[in-house]
C-alpha cells in the first residue's frame, strides 16, 4: 500500500481549558483529496493551522512526507503550500509583484515563467500589473490559489479557498484542481461548509464535532452510514447533536 | 441633529478603552512625555542663561541623529504592522522562511527607509538652517551604526510584543521609541536628569551616542568611551531582543495567535 503523504497520530490541541482538538488521527495518500467537514468551532481551523507549523499541538505527532514538522519545518513547508479566503496579500502590490515575492521566498527559478503560466491557468493575466486593492475578491481568491501553486506543492492545503469565487469561476477552479490532482498526484486537505462542492471534491470526508472526528470515509459510505439524502442533511444532524446512529 | 446619535458613537470610541491597556496608556504616554522632555530642555537652558556653544548643531544634530533611531525602529515594527494589516502574516509563515530570515529582512528595509529619511533631514537641515551634519566628521558613522542598532532592538521588541497582543498593541510601534527619548539625553546633556534618571541613562546605548555627538561638536574629539559604551549595551540588548522575539514566537503559535495576526 502507497506510504500516506501526512501522517497524523493522537493529535491535540488544548486552549486554557478547550479541547479545540482532541485527540485525532488521521492520513491522506499521494493524489487524494480529504475534505474536513464540521460546524463552526468543530477544530477545523486549528487542525489546518497546526498541519502548517502555525499552531504548536498540545500533544500528538504531525508528519508530512514522513518526516516530523516539529524539527523538518523549512523542507516540509518547501513542498507544500496553502490557500484561505480569510488571508489576503498586501494590498499596495501589483499581482506580479506579490507572486514574485512569493516566488522568491521558495526560491524558485524562472519564477517569471511560471507566474505567467499561472496567471493563465487563472485566466487573471489581464489583471498582472494591477495593485491587489482594486481587485474584486473573486480575483484575489484565484490570486491566492496561484500563490499556493507557485512552488509546484506535493501537498496543499485550502482553507474555503472558493468562499469568495462565483458559481461559474468555483466551477472552473474545482475542475483545475481535480486536474492538476490527476496529473501531478497533488494531495489536497480542503475545508469548506459548501456541502454540494466538498461532496464533488473530496475522496474522503472527515466530520469533525467538538474537535472530535466524528465520522470518516468516502462521501457515498458516510451517506450510507448516516442514511442522509445528502452531505448537508448529515451536517445539519451533527451540528444539531442529532446523532443519527444513536437514534436508530 | 440627534443627540442619541452623537451619544451612540461616542460610546463606541469610549467602549475601546474599557479593556484596552495600550489604549488607556496612550491617553496618558504623551503629554507626560513632552512635560518631561521639553522640562529638561528648558533646565538646560536655563542653567546655560541662553549662553549655549553650537546651539544650532546641538539641537538639529540631535534631531537628526533621534530620527535615525526612530525610523530604525519602524522600519522594522511598521514593516510587521504593513503584513499585519494586509492579512499577510500566515501566507508568510506558511512559506520556508524563518523567524530569524524574516527579522533580518526587515533590518535590510530599515536600513533603506532611514536611507531615505536621512538623506532629506540632513538637505533641509542644510538648506533652512544651512547645518551641516558632516561637520561631526568620521565619529558619525559609529555613532549612526549605535543609534540604527538601538532602533534595530527596540522595533524587534515591540514587534515581538504585537505579535503577542494583537493589533491593540500597534500604538506601541509608534510610542516604545520616545519612551527612551528624555532618558537619551538626545537634546541636553546626563547631567541635566536627576540622580536616579542618569542611573537608568546609563544602562541606554542612546544616551552615550548623544553624549558623544555633543563631545565631537564640542571639543572635536573622537567619543571612544562613549561609543565602546553603546556599543557594548547594544551588543547585550540586540542579542536579548532576538532571544525575546524567538521565545515569543513559540508561545504565539503555542497560544495560536499567529493566526489572529492575519
Amino acid at each position: 500500500m502507497t506510504s500516506p503523504v501526512v501522517e497524523v497520530k493522537n493529535l491535540t490541541k488544548v486552549f486554557n481549558n478547550l479541547r479545540a482538538v482532541d485527540n485525532i488521527s488521521f492520513e491522506i495518500y499521494p493524489g487524494e483529496i480529504l475534505g474536513i467537514l464540521g460546524p463552526n468551532g468543530a477544530g477545523k481551523t486549528t487542525t489546518l493551522q497546526m498541519l502548517l507549523g502555525l499552531t504548536t499541538p498540545t500533544s500528538g505527532e504531525i508528519k508530512v512526507f514522513g518526516l516530523d514538522l516539529r524539527h523538518n519545518r523549512e523542507r516540509i513547508l518547501q513542498a507544500v503550500n496553502f490557500s484561505s479566503s480569510y488571508v489576503s496579500l498586501p494590498y499596495s502590490l501589483t499581482v506580479r509583484e506579490n507572486l514574485t515575492v512569493f516566488a522568491k521566498l521558495y526560491g524558485i527559478k524562472n519564477h517569471r515563467e511560471r507566474i505567467l503560466k499561472l496567471l493563465r491557468t487563472f485566466e487573471i493575466d489581464d489583471i498582472c500589473d494591477r495593485v491587489v486593492r482594486g481587485l474584486s475578491s473573486g480575483q484575489i481568491a484565484r490570486v491566492s490559489l496561484a500563490k499556493a501553486l507557485l512552488n509546484e506543492p506535493k501537498v496543499l492545503f485550502l482553507d474555503e479557498p472558493m468562499a469568495n469565487l462565483d458559481p461559474n469561476i468555483a466551477d472552473k477552479t474545482r475542475r483545475l484542481l481535480k486536474g492538476i490532482k490527476k496529473e501531478k498526484g497533488l494531495s489536497i486537505l480542503y475545508t469548506s461548509h459548501n456541502m454540494k462542492e466538498m461532496e464533488e471534491m473530496s475522496d474522503r470526508i472527515i466530520f469533525l464535532d467538538k474537535g472530535r472526528i466524528f465520522a470518516a470515509g468516502r462521501p457515498e459510505d458516510i451517506l450510507a452510514r448516516f442514511r442522509g439524502e445528502s452531505l448537508e442533511e448529515v451536517f445539519l444532524k451533527i451540528a444539531r447533536g442529532d446523532n443519527p446512529l444513536e437514534a436508530k | 441633529m440627534k443627540l442619541y446619535r452623537v451619544i451612540a458613537f461616542t460610546t463606541r470610541h469610549l467602549y475601546l478603552y474599557k479593556r484596552s491597556l495600550p489604549r488607556l496608556m496612550e491617553i496618558f504616554y504623551w503629554p507626560f512625555l513632552d512635560l518631561v522632555l521639553w522640562g529638561f530642555v528648558t533646565i538646560y537652558l536655563v542653567q546655560f542663561k541662553g549662553q549655549l556653544p553650537n546651539f544650532v548643531a546641538f539641537f538639529l544634530g540631535a534631531l537628526i541623529l533621534w530620527d535615525i533611531l526612530f525610523r530604525s525602529q519602524q522600519g522594522i515594527s511598521v514593516s510587521f504592522l504593513e503584513d499585519m494589516w494586509a492579512r499577510n502574516v500566515l501566507n508568510i509563515f506558511v512559506t520556508p522562511i524563518s523567524p530569524m530570515e524574516y527579522i533580518v529582512a526587515l533590518m535590510l528595509v530599515s536600513i533603506v527607509k532611514l536611507a531615505a529619511a536621512s538623506v532629506v533631514m540632513v538637505l533641509l537641515a542644510w538648506l533652512f538652517y544651512s547645518f551641516n551634519i558632516f561637520l561631526i566628521g568620521i565619529s558619525l558613522i559609529p555613532l549612526i551604526a549605535n543609534l540604527v542598532i538601538m532602533g534595530w532592538t527596540v522595533g524587534i521588541v515591540t514587534t515581538a510584543l504585537i505579535l503577542r497582543f494583537g493589533q491593540e498593541a500597534e500604538v506601541l510601534a509608534w510610542a516604545v521609541a520616545f519612551l527612551f527619548q528624555p532618558v537619551s539625553a538626545v537634546f541636553y546633556p546626563v547631567s541635566v536628569l536627576p540622580h536616579f534618571l542618569q542611573i537608568i541613562a546609563g544602562v541606554i546605548p542612546s544616551s552615550y551616542v548623544f553624549e558623544g555627538m555633543r563631545r565631537v561638536i564640542t571639543s572635536g574629539d573622537f567619543p571612544v568611551s562613549d561609543l565602546l559604551w553603546a556599543a557594548g549595551l547594544n551588543g547585550i540588548y540586540l542579542l536579548l531582543a532576538l532571544i525575546f522575539f524567538h521565545q515569543n514566537f513559540d508561545i504565539v503559535k503555542k497560544k495560536g495567535l499567529l493566526v489572529k495576526a492575519g
